[in-house]
C-alpha cells in the first residue's frame, strides 16, 4: 500500500480533487435551480429537466476551461523549468498531460450527453405549453410577452412552430446541434484504432474544436433560459401562480417579468483559447526559424541521422523536437527524439522508415548528393520529458526497447562530457542501462558509442559507473550454436563489446533485486523508453521492490512515451 | 493521408451515430413527444445499426482488432454476403435511415451523425474498400513422424550472416570448421 502511494499518489490526489470540483459545481447548480425562487415560473414549464440541463453546463464550463491547457506544450516546458526547485514528484505529473486532457474529454462526453438529453425534454415541453397543452398557469406564463413592453417566459414565441425549427432557427439550437456534431466527430477519431494507425484523421479532425469552441461561445447568446427579475410592486409567486387569470388586477400580483441569465461560458474558456493561440503562434515561430544541416548520415540498418543547427537552440538530455517538412507535407509535425548531448554545439535525431512521412525523408536523404544540405526544415521544441531528471537520482535505471533506446544515447554521451569536465551536477554515481533489441543489426551506431565509452572509462579507472546489459530478444538456433562455439573469448561476438549479449528478454525480478541489493539506502530511478507492455511490467516491480522506509531503496518510475 | 482506410473510421462513426439515434428515439418515445413514432423508428433503426456495426472488419494492412464478443455478430453479419461487404450498399443502407431521423428533434442528431458515417462509408467504397470478417483460421496439423519424409525446412546451424560472407582478401582466412561434425551417409 504503502508503494502504491509512492508511485500514485499525487496522480490520484489530483484527479480526487478535480473529480472534486466537478460534483460540488453539478450539485450547486442543480440545487440553484431546483429551489430557488427566481425559476420557480421556470420550473412550472419544465419540471426538474431545467437543473439536470443547467447543471451539467457548469460542469461542461469548467473541463471546456481545462481541455485546452494540458496540450500546451511550450507551456508545460515553461512550468516544468520553473519547477525545478520543487521536486521531482511535481514535475512528474507534467508527464500524464495527455492521460488528464482525455479524461477531461470524457466528462465533457458524457456531460454533453446528459445536457442534451434534458434540453430535448425541455424544448419539447416549452412548445406544448406554447401550444396550450397543459394547465392554465403554464399556459398564461407561456403567452407572456405577446403584448407591448412585457417580456417573456417562454423562449417559443411562435404557436405554429414545431421544436426542430425553434432549435435550428435560434442561436443556442443551431450552435448546440453544430458543437455536438464536431464534438462525435472529435470522439470517434480519437479513438485508439484511428489515432494509432491513421494519425493523420486524427489531427486533422481534431481540429474541429476550433468550430466547437467558437460555437460554445455563442451558445448562449440568446439567453433562452429565463429567470424572474423583481418588479416594483413585487409579485408574490407563492401567492398568485394559483390565480393567473387575475395577474395585472390584483394589487399584489402585477404581471411578472423575466430576464434571460448573462452568457458565462466565454468567461471560463478566453484565457485557455488565448494561451493557446500563444501556443500555436509560439510553434509558428520557431518553423519559420532557420535550420541548417551539418551532416546527414544513412546509418546501418535504415536508420537516417541528421546533424542540425539551428540560432539559440538549447536543450537537455532526453528531450523531444518536432519536425516538419514542407516538401514532404506542409502541415505534418512528427516528433523525434534527441540524441546529441547538451555539450555538443549541434543537435541530432536519428530517424527509422516507420510510415510513409518518414520513407519519404530517408529516401530524399538516401538521394542527395554528398555534402548538400537536405530539404527545408522546421523545428519546434525542445519539449521536455522524464529523461530530464536522470541525474538528480542516485542510481538510475535506464531500460530502452530498439529504438526507443534513442533518449539514452543523449544521456550517456552527455554522462561522457559530464564526467570529462568533472561536472558537479551530475549527481548520479551509478547507472543500470538495459537495451532489449531484436536483431543485431540496430546495433552498429550505438555500439560505436558505447565503445568509446567503455574506453573511457576504463581508461579513467571508473569501470564500474555504468554497468550495460544488452538483450538480444530475436536469437535463433544459429545464433545459439554460434555463441556456444565463442564462448570463452573475451569480447562479445556480436557487438566487440566487453560485457556479453545475454539472449531473450530480461528476468526482471532478478534485476530488481540485484540493484536493490547493491544499492541498499538509495532512491533508484527508473526510465523507459519502450512499449505499453513492458511499462506495465516495470511499474509493477518498482511498486513491488520499493520500500516505504527511508532507510531502505525506493524505485520511482519514469515513462516517456508519444 | 497516406494509406487510411475510410473503413476504420467510418464503423466507429457509424456505431457512435447508432447509439446517438437510439438514446434520441428513447427518450423521444419515453418522453411520449409529439411525432413519437418517428423516435420508435429512431430505436428500431439505432439497434440494427449497432448490430451491423458492432463487428469490426478485418484491416488489409497490420493487425486487426476485434471488439469483445464480437464473434457472434461477424457470423451474422457475414452471411448477408455481398449485401455487407459492398460499402456502397452501407452508405446508402445509413443515408436511408438517417432520414427519417430528421423529422423529429430528439432523433435529430443521430440523422445527422448516420449521415456523416454514410459519407465517410462513401469515400470507403470509392477507394475500393470492403468488409471482411475477422475470423480465427483452423491450424492444418501433420501427423507427428510424418515430416521425417519431407525435406528439411530449416538450414543446419552455422554461425550469423556477417561472418559467412565470403571475404576475397583472405579466402584461407574464411574457412571455418563445423561447430557440428558432419557425417555423410555413404
Amino acid at each position: 500500500m504503502g508503494n502504491w502511494v509512492v508511485n500514485h499518489g499525487l496522480s490520484t490526489f489530483i484527479v480526487v480533487v478535480w473529480m472534486g470540483i466537478n460534483i460540488f459545481l453539478f450539485v450547486y447548480f442543480f440545487l440553484l435551480y431546483d429551489s430557488s425562487d427566481r425559476f420557480l415560473y421556470t420550473r412550472h414549464l419544465l419540471g426538474s429537466a431545467l437543473s439536470w440541463a443547467r447543471a451539467p453546463a457548469a460542469v461542461l464550463n469548467f473541463n471546456c476551461m481545462l481541455i485546452l491547457l494540458p496540450v500546451c506544450r511550450n507551456l508545460l516546458s515553461l512550468i516544468r523549468g520553473s519547477f525545478m526547485c520543487c521536486g521531482r514528484s511535481l514535475r512528474k505529473q507534467l508527464d500524464k498531460n495527455l492521460t488528464f486532457h482525455k479524461l477531461v474529454a470524457y466528462m465533457i462526453a458524457l456531460m454533453t450527453a446528459v445536457h442534451t438529453i434534458a434540453h430535448l425534454l425541455n424544448v419539447e415541453w416549452l412548445n406544448n405549453s406554447r401550444h396550450g397543452v397543459y394547465d392554465e398557469l403554464s399556459t398564461t406564463l407561456s403567452e407572456l410577452g405577446d403584448e407591448q413592453n412585457t417580456s417573456y417566459l417562454n423562449p417559443i414565441r411562435s404557436t405554429t412552430t414545431t421544436p426542430t425549427m425553434f432549435v435550428f432557427t435560434s442561436i443556442a439550437g443551431l450552435t448546440g446541434v453544430v458543437i455536438t456534431l464536431a464534438l462525435v466527430l472529435i470522439v470517434t477519431s480519437s479513438m485508439e484504432v484511428i489515432r494509432r494507425n491513421y494519425f493523420e484523421v486524427f489531427w486533422y479532425t481534431h481540429h474541429l474544436f476550433i468550430v466547437f469552441f467558437a460555437g460554445l461561445v455563442f451558445h448562449g447568446a440568446g439567453r433562452i433560459v429565463r429567470g424572474q427579475v423583481t418588479t416594483d410592486p413585487p409579485h408574490n409567486t407563492s401567492y398568485c401562480k394559483d390565480i393567473p387569470d387575475e395577474w395585472g388586477q390584483d394589487p399584489s400580483c402585477p404581471i411578472p417579468q423575466f430576464a434571460g441569465g448573462f452568457p458565462q461560458t466565454w468567461m471560463f474558456v478566453i484565457g485557455p483559447m488565448v494561451i493557446y493561440l500563444f501556443e500555436r503562434l509560439l510553434r509558428f515561430i520557431r518553423y519559420i526559424q532557420k535550420v541548417t544541416y551539418r551532416k546527414i548520415v544513412i546509418r546501418p540498418s535504415k536508420v537516417l541521422e541528421l546533424q542540425l543547427v539551428k540560432n539559440g537552440f538549447k536543450m537537455e538530455v532526453g528531450q523531444y523536437i518536432f519536425i516538419n517538412c514542407p516538401a514532404i507535407s506542409p502541415l505534418e509535425w512528427h516528433p523525434f527524439t534527441l540524441t546529441s548531448a547538451p555539450e555538443e554545439d549541434f543537435f541530432s535525431v536519428h530517424i527509422r522508415s516507420a510510415g510513409d512521412w518518414t520513407q519519404k525523408l530517408i529516401t530524399m536523404a538516401e538521394q542527395l548528393p554528398e555534402g548538400s544540405q537536405g530539404p527545408t526544415m522546421g523545428v519546434d521544441g525542445p519539449f521536455g520529458t522524464a529523461s530530464e531528471d536522470v541525474f538528480d537520482y542516485e542510481v538510475s535505471m535506464l531500460v530502452g526497447a530498439g529504438i526507443g533506446v534513442t533518449p539514452f544515447a543523449s544521456i550517456l554521451k552527455s554522462v561522457w562530457y559530464k564526467f570529462k569536465d568533472s561536472n558537479p551536477k551530475l549527481r548520479t554515481r551509478k547507472i543500470y542501462f538495459y537495451w532489449l533489441c531484436r536483431e543485431t543489426h540496430s546495433f552498429e551506431w550505438f555500439a560505436d558509442l558505447l565503445q568509446g565509452l567503455e574506453k573511457e572509462m576504463e581508461e579513467r579507472g571508473m569501470g564500474n559507473f555504468l554497468t550495460y546489459k544488452l538483450y538480444l530478444t530475436g536469437w535463433d538456433q544459429s545464433h545459439a550454436a554460434h555463441v556456444m562455439v565463442h564462448f570463452d573469448e573475451d569480447t562479445d561476438v556480436i557487438t566487440g563489446l566487453k560485457q556479453k549479449t545475454h539472449y531473450g528478454r530480461p528476468n526482471w525480478d532478478k534485476e530488481f533485486e540485484e540493484v536493490r541489493k547493491d544499492n541498499p539506502t538509495s532512491v533508484v530511478g527508473t526510465f523507459l523508453c519502450g512499449p505499453e507492455a513492458l511499462a506495465k511490467t516495470l511499474e509493477k516491480k518498482c511498486v513491488k521492490y520499493s520500500n516505504v522506509d527511508p532507510r531502505k531503496t525506493k524505485f520511482y518510475f519514469n515513462k516517456e512515451n508519444f | 493521408m497516406g494509406k487510411i482506410e475510410w473503413a476504420m473510421w467510418a464503423n466507429e462513426q457509424a456505431l457512435a451515430a447508432g447509439l446517438i439515434y437510439l438514446t434520441g428515439g428513447i427518450v423521444g418515445v419515453a418522453g411520449q413527444f409529439r411525432g413519437w413514432q418517428f423516435a420508435a423508428f429512431g430505436v428500431a433503426a439505432g439497434c440494427f445499426v449497432c448490430m451491423l456495426e458492432y463487428p469490426r472488419g478485418k484491416r488489409s494492412k497490420g493487425t486487426s482488432v476485434a471488439r469483445t464478443g464480437q464473434y457472434c455478430f461477424t457470423v451474422c453479419v457475414k452471411a448477408f454476403g455481398p449485401l455487407t461487404q459492398n460499402y456502397y450498399v452501407r452508405a446508402l443502407l445509413h443515408a436511408a435511415l438517417s432520414v427519417p431521423g430528421g423529422f423529429m428533434l430528439a432523433t435529430v442528431l443521430g440523422c445527422v451523425c448516420l449521415g456523416m458515417a454514410s459519407l465517410i462509408y462513401l469515400s470507403a467504397a470509392i477507394h475500393g474498400e470492403h468488409w471482411e470478417p475477422i475470423l480465427l483460421t483452423k491450424e492444418v496439423k501433420t501427423a507427428v513422424g510424418e515430416s521425417i519424409k519431407e525435406p528439411p525446412s530449416n538450414p543446419p546451424p552455422r554461425p550469423p550472416a556477417e561472418l559467412r560472407r565470403k571475404r576475397v582478401e583472405d579466402v584461407e582466412g574464411a574457412a571455418y570448421v563445423n561447430p557440428m561434425p558432419v557425417i555423410t551417409n555413404e
